[in-house]
């Protein structure tokens, strides 16, 4: 089978188009690149998807633990600690368990039966997982930016008379996401890492549809040999890190963009790692 | 355990609960939280000290040993780390094994890697095959405490690198000033100012390790993750204590476990960061001189 072969054949085999059955012998480091290279595009999905949803969970999140009304703030603050307070791994095994208990046949609501096998497939259940996981995490941030605005803008924008909704829309929320914008970049990173989490916690992989690491594994297995497949997955984090700073970057730059270049605040990685 | 668990179909309610907490299963399970704590206890300081070398041989003047320290720190950015976790464990276990029967077995001469297989002779096996389950399990334990502590070191190495950048240069130059060794300087002034700066960092660290804990559970140790699971699943009346599927809530019980944990951890760290703010030419520092603590 010739590299281009196996390209066309697996390319998609995380999908479940192509070649149904994985090679079981005789492995070429083209079938290692291929089908790790599939299976990222789970990783890509769940962390695009959770980001883009849990931007503005953590939006709306971060606004009720800054409000003054405790029945707000209690319920966001408790939110925000349960997922920051425990390993993403136990939340993964939690959910899965939790919605295996839902009956099978749906629930009846109003007559309609919903449906409920779907929540116990890892392209559901993971997704919301990482989704709550993400907007706890962002609100937290977010939560920060909110209380380091300047007390100046805010006065200023009192001075001209604007209040309520519309200081928030225009004064305070923009700010917010300058101010947060570096370290939300970090946060994005290492959701993306996470989401390598979802098929060793709990989640099985239907029909070996797995997502970059899943594949990893499996070459690790069968070839006793870790130096190929993991470098391979870390090759390919590296390359989505880096696309994922330069395009926080560019939003990081906008965001900026009437401040003197010296004032902006620059993106650094920081290390935040496991949930 | 009890006597009066002798019989368990013919108990009920709240005595069954109890017989049922108490078997020796269960036992085995609150084990695995003092493996899971004597994870923490172990990792923590080899992974500082880990941390500290690398931090100190990324500030080296001799060349080679910066690029080492600084490989070493830069190495976990990027990468997600169960990457490193799933690698290091097989890497490490050949590495050794490798090692070990390049001295044992100097004349054999089939080749190690037999296309698909890892084969070492059989005097080289770490530990050897013949061995007792206790020490295959203590090897996969200390196999991943090794690797907790080595992914651990190059964040710790991080944050302390950045500490000991952040001591305020004036205070370094003073100890010069008056005629101490680069040695000195860094034991009796660089050192003892970098905690403050490193603590925020190092706090931050022990919340993830905290949190990192149920990886155990891929490493293929024993761990509570491992317990709940099995512990929880569905049990036939082939068993002593029946039940259905109760992984639910042996896993609520340890979201419970981690988030007490996590919250008192918090509480604790909050009060070593305040009393070593105390009297340092910081911001946390000043707020306290002022408010009069």
């Amino acid at each position: 089978m010739s590299c281009w072969e196996t390209v066309s054949a697996y390319a998609f085999r995380s999908l479940g188009y192509g070649e149904r059955l994985l090679p079981r012998s005789d492995f070429t480091l083209c079938q290692q690149f291929t089908l790790i290279g599939s299976g990222l595009i789970w990783n890509i999905y769940f962390g695009l998807i959770a980001l883009t949803f849990g931007f503005f969970l953590a939006n709306a999140i971060a606004m009720a633990k800054a409000a003054s009304n405790p029945w707000l703030r209690k319920p966001a603050e408790w939110f925000i600690f349960v997922f920051r307070g425990s390993p993403l791994f136990i939340q993964f095994f939690l959910a899965y368990e939790a919605f295996v208990l839902l009956p099978r046949a749906g629930i009846e609501i109003f007559g309609l039966t919903v449906q409920t096998s779907w929540v116990t497939k890892a392209w559901a259940g993971a997704l919301f997982v990482l989704f709550l996981n993400t907007a706890a995490y962002s609100a937290e941030i977010f939560h920060g930016a909110l209380r380091s605005i300047p007390k100046g803008d805010l006065e200023a924008a009192d001075a001209y008379g604007i209040s309520g909704w519309s200081r928030y829309r225009r004064i305070q929320w923009p700010t917010m996401l300058r101010l947060a914008w570096p370290a939300y970049t970090n946060e994005a990173i290492f959701l993306f890492h996470s989401t390598t989490l979802v098929y060793f916690s709990g989640f099985p992989a239907f029909q070996q549809r797995g997502d970059a690491l899943y594949y990893a594994n499996y070459f690790a297995d069968k070839t006793f040999n870790p130096f190929i497949p993991y470098p391979i997955v870390a090759v390919y984090f590296v390359i989505l890190t880096l696309l994922l700073t330069w395009v926080f970057g560019m939003i990081n730059k906008r965001l900026n963009r009437h401040l003197p270049s010296n004032m902006s605040r620059k993106i650094r990685l920081r290390p935040q790692l496991i949930r | 355990m009890f006597s009066a668990c002798a019989d368990p179909k013919s108990i009920e309610g709240l005595q069954w609960l109890l017989c049922y907490l108490t078997t020796g299963k269960h036992v085995d399970f609150y084990w695995s939280f003092a493996t899971v704590l004597s994870l923490l206890a172990i990792t923590a300081p080899v992974a500082m000290g880990f941390g500290f070398a690398g931090a100190m041989a990324a500030r080296s003047q001799i060349l080679p040993l910066r690029w080492l320290g600084k490989g070493y720190t830069g190495m976990v950015r990027g990468v997600p780390d169960i990457v490193f976790f799933l690698f290091f464990v097989i890497a490490l276990d050949q590495g050794i094994e490798w090692l070990n029967h390049q001295v044992q077995c100097p004349d054999w001469t089939a080749p190690i890697r037999q296309g698909l297989e890892f084969r070492v002779c059989p005097e080289a096996k770490v530990p050897l095959g013949s061995s007792p389950q206790w020490l295959h399990k203590l090897y996969g334990f200390g196999l991943a405490i090794l690797t907790f502590a080595l992914v651990f070191g190059a964040f710790a190495a991080n944050v302390l690198y950045g500490a000991m950048q952040a001591v305020p240069r004036a205070q370094l130059e003073t100890a010069e000033a008056y005629g101490m060794s680069q040695s000195q300087v860094f034991r009796r002034i660089l050192v003892p100012q970098m905690w403050v700066y490193a603590l925020p960092g190092l706090s931050n660290l022990w919340m993830i390790l905290i949190k990192a804990t149920p990886l155990l559970f891929l490493l293929g140790v024993q761990d509570i993750v491992y317990w709940a699971r099995e512990l929880g699943g569905a049990k036939t009346s082939a068993y002593e204590y029946p039940h259905g599927d109760w992984r639910l809530y042996y896993f609520l019980f340890l979201l419970v476990f981690y988030l007490s944990f996590t919250r008192v951890s918090e509480i604790i760290l909050g009060r070593l960061t305040a009393k070593l703010s105390r009297g340092q030419a910081t911001a946390a520092g000043e707020a306290m001189r002022k408010a009069g603590i």
